[in-house]
């Protein structure tokens, strides 16, 4: 199958007072039609800003995008200029945001703000665009949709919300949605059924979903391949269901054991990661989880680990995959 | 929102009513008395006559309670300077000038300012920003005064563009009112369109950076589109607010500038009472403009419903 995104060796920047911070530090994943994926990370790790940079959402300057290849539908994203750009922003590619709160702008109308793209970027009549946002607010579960369509966004709740920024980046018929931690701020009972309404609607509609998130649990039930990143690389890739059984990456079995579980015994402790992300502006030498590192070695110190291939699409970049599997620590 | 014009419409007579009683007494309280402006030299007995004709032999609080009790029933008393003429009238006759001056002063600032507080806030930091910026302070900087005498000098005196001083009612035609309010409302409007210039862009980069500024952006629309219709609403929230406020400004400005411009207005009334210490033109003129500036503000707040349907009164 031929890809529909492929990120490669994406690198990201932003000078700040302190210094440069490479938040993202050559990352490659892709994303198949219709297939979703996932990019797991702890605040910080660069996540959020390499899904910001596929719609050129990198405000630059501070952010500067030193190398790297943005492949969409075979054509660089990177190298588009702003008009060609916004051609692909919510026509082709479209965003969830994680703040429904904020998302939406306060002094319009739900109904102009689900109908204004469509105008925009289809050509649509006033009432083409209405009857669609109708049917779409409809879709995504909302009641009343024509009465909505007329009220202001401080009168919906959190949920209702991102029901709406939903139906909006669906409204275009892109073949791309990417969700940047698009439950984080929603009631846990919300977030369930937020995430079941995107997979649902997703796969009737063949539309390819990239989940950026915190959370392996959103992954291990939505995801179909996962990208697990620390500081600003990916450090493990695979197939969800490998990622979840058998994590290759410490980090990645770390995340595994610092969330509470259904599938495990009330005894079993919930287990942190010890320690702080690194500052980026000052990376370690080596292996930058090698300082939170249970399984570190002397050769962690020495050079960072590239990714090698385990098995059947499985990547990990670390120099200690055998003693995790065995579950020896150093 | 019944029940907010109400409370706010008491809370603007009390107000007024503070004003007008501060002005009373401080009138009173400045040396020089509308005799002594009167009569250069002359017979103590007959400065005590004429005292006495215009109830300032009485004590002050007596003076305070029969003009608020005139006041209460629409009587602002009578100019004690040459022939008596009723205040009434003289407000009325100078109120038209002033608030066309007023209104056009404002025209003026918010096509200067609207345009200019959107192109430095969107070009942040660029040559241009940077000069709005000097522009802006130049505006604030420079004393109306001296601004109107330089227009006059510029465009009334060497071009012949427009007319030097005076003023033509509205009655006369459009073009002669107009004519001969250009001048008057440029100085006049200047530093407050400075003011709005510099609100509206801090508030716009503010508004720039909310999130919904990326979504709009994330769904494909243009950059004109989003900074008209999606980011200047917002940003205008807290502009208008300052707008009210500085709308004194506005006012007092008008007072300096009228003078310069030779323009019969409220700002000119005033000066010319308080030269003349004539208590019943100050309190009186102060009476209405401090009246203006509490509706202005009143209109402010209800412009808020429309601009933001967050705010519901």
């Amino acid at each position: 199958m031929s890809e529909l995104l492929s990120v490669e060796d994406l690198h990201v920047e932003f000078k700040t007072p302190e210094g440069l911070v490479r938040a993202v530090d050559g990352i490659s994943y892709s994303v198949s039609p219709g297939e979703v994926v996932a990019v797991v990370g702890e605040s910080g790790s660069g996540k959020s800003v390499s899904a910001r940079a596929v719609l050129g959402l990198v405000p630059r300057p501070p952010g500067n995008i030193p190398k790297g290849r943005i492949l969409f539908d075979g054509q660089d994203l990177l190298t588009l200029d702003d008009d060609s750009l916004r051609k692909v922003r919510g026509r082709r590619i479209a965003m969830i945001f994680q703040e429904p709160m904020t998302s939406l702008n306060p002094v319009i109308t739900i109904g102009r703000q689900m109908t204004e793209a469509m105008v925009a970027n289809l050509g649509y009549g006033k009432r083409q665009a209405r009857e669609k946002a109708i049917e779409l607010l409809r879709m995504v579960g909302i009641s009343e949709p024509a009465r909505r369509m007329k009220q202001y966004p401080h009168l919906l709740s959190g949920g209702m919300r991102q029901r709406v920024m939903i139906a909006m980046a669906l409204s275009c018929e892109p073949e791309l949605i990417i969700a940047d931690e698009p439950t984080t701020a929603l009631d846990v009972t919300i977030q369930a059924q937020i995430l079941t309404l995107m997979e649902d609607l997703c796969q009737r509609l063949g539309v390819a979903l990239v989940i950026i998130t915190h959370n392996l649990g959103v992954v291990a039930r939505y995801a179909h391949r996962v990208n697990v990143m620390y500081a600003g690389r990916i450090v493990e890739k695979g197939e969800a269901g490998d990622i979840y059984q058998q994590p290759r990456h410490p980090y990645t079995a770390g995340l595994l054991e610092s969330v509470p579980r259904m599938d495990r015994s009330r005894e079993d402790p919930i287990l942190p990661i010890p320690g702080n992300p690194p500052d980026l502006i000052q990376m370690p030498e080596g292996c930058a989880f090698r300082p939170r590192c249970k399984y570190a070695t002397d050769q962690c110190a020495i050079a960072a680990p590239e990714m090698q291939v385990l098995h059947r699409g499985h990547e990990s970049a670390c120099w200690n995959t055998d003693a995790l599997s065995r579950g020896v620590a150093a | 929102m019944l029940r907010f014009l109400i409370h706010r419409s008491i809370g603007a007579l009390v107000v007024m009513w503070a004003v007008a009683t501060l002005v009373f007494f401080m009138l009173r309280i400045v040396p020089g008395d509308p005799i002594a402006a009167m009569l250069f030299d002359s017979s103590p007995e007959m400065a005590e006559q004429l005292k006495a004709k215009f109830g300032l032999d009485q004590p002050v609080y007596v003076q305070y309670v029969k003009w608020f009790w005139a006041v209460l029933q629409g009587d602002f008393g009578t100019s004690i300077y040459g022939s008596r003429l009723e205040v009434s009238r003289l407000i009325v006759e100078a109120l038209p000038r002033t608030i066309s001056l007023a209104l056009l002063s404002f025209v003026v600032a918010i096509v200067i300012a609207i345009p200019a507080g959107l192109i430095a806030a969107t070009r942040k930091n660029s040559k241009l920003d940077h000069s709005v910026t000097v522009f802006a302070f130049l505006g604030l900087s420079m004393p109306d005064f001296w601004l109107a005498i330089i227009l006059i000098i510029v465009f009334a005196a060497n071009l012949h563009w427009l007319p030097a001083i005076g003023y033509a009612p509205l009655s006369e035609g459009f073009w002669p009112w107009l004519q001969h309010l250009i001048l008057p409302a440029i100085a006049a409007g200047t530093a407050f369109s400075a003011i709005v210039a510099r609100m509206i862009r801090s508030s716009m980069l503010e508004v720039l950076k909310a999130d919904y500024m990326q979504v709009a952006r994330s769904k494909g629309l243009k950059e004109p589109f989003l900074i008209l219709f999606h980011a200047f609403p917002n940003a205008l929230i807290p502009v208008v607010t300052v707008m009210g406020i500085a709308f004194a400004l506005l006012m007092t400005a008008s007072v300096v500038v009228e003078n310069v411009f030779v323009i019969k207005g409220l700002g000119r009334l005033l000066i010319q009472g308080i030269l003349n210490r004539d208590y019943a033109v100050v309190q009186g003129t102060i009476l209405v403009v401090s009246a203006i500036f509490v509706f202005v503000n009143l209109l402010v707040d209800m412009l808020y419903t429309i601009i933001d349907p967050r705010i519901r009164y």
